[in-house]
């Protein structure tokens, strides 16, 4: 699948604002992106499973908030940056 | 030997480094746009420097340098409470680091928010809870509940690690009191006799609290280790091991001052005398100096009288904050200390403070200062 990078998240990814990963649910997919990316999960989710406060993640166009949803075929995953103010 | 202070921001790191104390360049941004709480180089090795980071939309972390600052390399496994922990903790960010004691090379601790006491024994690449600690039967009641806390969270801080014992560890908590454990962190007791804490009433058979105070800021004299001097919510303090009962020396503060505030510097040599800055905590608790003019207090009798430094300082209308990791002191001789403002102005004075002056401005709101001397 596709997974699109915000920016805050591109230091792991050498830059890249795409990369591609594996899983059929997101919790497989954020761990494939750990294997190619080490560090990334930890960012995005903290160690009780859950996406934190300041990151939004879109499978397919729907937020997600659970790590166990299923990635239905052909989705895109979209991690964003989500913090307003100074 | 070059002198470097280590200054962590709410945006970023920044090193200012001097050979000869008066001229100081500065270095940087270093994670320029993320909460850095605290920048400390190894002194056992004076080439570590560790950074607790915290980008604003991600987790937190702490990242290591071998190269002064120019490179850094994020922690394998980041200070983080066990997956499934049945109080359902995470951490929020990594607020304190600690270099464990001579004798042990690449040992640190980290002071986390929510209250968690961290270690890591290869130079900071991994940490692991402890369990002694963060899974006590009582340390729910110890960390308080969400009005016990800082305003962006609550604060696990001035973790020391005896001068004379390894195994002796002593760490504060804002709020939650000063707690201390003889074996490495696995029994922990708490350490709060005579100290105030005026926001509970007294109780009814007229005992001490227990816990539940609000340490600002715990240190040990690097001279003379059983001496240790603490800034509190409820006034400044002096305890000398191995009594239990701190002393409260800021009664002896000009009372206009008062004794409240967040930072306190050991001398580096002088078991006597230390340096404070009192901030308003009157009224609505602006935590600014009192009447808008700066000044740091210094004792060199063990607190019990105080003498104002204000030579260089804005003499009116200045409304700094100083927080409690953002003073520091060097080895020179005399001593230098340096402070940070919230304001993002560093002061500093190389003469043990007969004349301040401003170092750098402009910078984010300062969190820390450490001082540093690397190889």
């Amino acid at each position: 699948m596709k997974v699109v990078i915000p920016s805050q998240l591109r230091g792991y990814t050498g830059g890249a604002k795409e990369v591609e990963a594996a899983g059929a649910t997101l919790a497989e997919a954020l761990a494939d992106l750990d294997r190619q990316f080490p560090g990334f999960r930890f960012r995005v989710i903290d160690e009780q499973d859950r996406v934190r406060q300041h990151i939004l993640i879109f499978v397919g166009g729907e937020r997600c908030e659970d790590v166990r949803d299923k990635i239905p075929e052909g989705a895109e995953v979209f991690i964003a940056g989500a913090l307003s103010g100074g | 030997m070059p002198h470097q202070l280590y200054i962590a921001t709410r945006k970023g790191i920044w090193i200012a480094t001097s050979t000869d104390r008066e001229q100081w360049s500065l270095w940087g941004p270093a994670f320029l746009g993320t909460q850095c709480h605290h920048v400390m180089l190894d002194p056992r090795d004076r080439k570590t420097l560790l950074a607790a980071s915290r980008q604003w939309h991600l987790g937190p972390t702490v990242f290591r340098s071998l190269d002064g600052g120019a490179t850094w390399k994020e922690a394998a496994t980041p200070p983080q409470f066990p997956k499934g922990d049945v109080r359902e903790r995470a951490v929020d960010h990594v607020f304190w680091l600690t270099p464990g004691h001579a004798s042990e090379p690449g040992v640190w601790y980290a002071g986390t928010s929510p209250k968690g006491l961290f270690k890591s024994v290869d130079h900071g690449v991994t940490w692991a809870p402890i369990s002694g600690f963060n899974d006590h039967p009582e340390q729910h009641k110890w960390v308080g509940s969400d009005k016990d806390q800082t305003p962006d969270g609550g604060k696990l801080h001035s973790i020391i690690v005896d001068a004379k014992d390894p195994k002796r560890l002593y760490l504060s908590m804002s709020g939650g009191g000063t707690f201390t454990s003889p074996d490495g962190g696995e029994s922990w007791k708490p350490l709060n006799s005579g100290v105030a804490m005026d926001f509970a009433p007294p109780k009814p058979d007229g005992s001490e609290y227990e816990y539940g105070h609000d340490p600002h800021c715990m240190v040990q004299s690097p001279v003379a280790p059983d001496r240790f001097w603490q800034q509190n919510h409820c006034g400044f303090y002096r305890m000398d091991r191995p009594s239990e009962k701190w002393v409260r020396v800021g009664k002896n503060m000009p009372a206009e001052i008062g004794d409240i505030g967040f930072g306190v510097v050991p001398h580096p040599r002088e078991a006597d005398t230390a340096w404070v800055f009192p901030m308003d905590g009157g009224g609505d608790w602006p935590r600014t100096p009192i009447g808008g003019k700066p000044a740091v207090y210094m004792t060199r009798d063990a607190g019990a009288s105080w003498q104002r430094q204000d030579e260089g300082f804005p003499k009116e209308q200045a409304w700094w904050t100083v927080k409690r990791q953002a003073m520091c002191a060097d080895r020179g001789t005399p001593a230098g200390l340096y402070f940070g403002t919230t304001n993002g102005e560093l002061w500093g004075t190389v003469d043990e403070g007969a004349s301040y002056r401003c170092l750098f401005r402009h910078l984010p709101h300062i969190f820390s200062v450490t001082y540093g001397e690397p190889a």
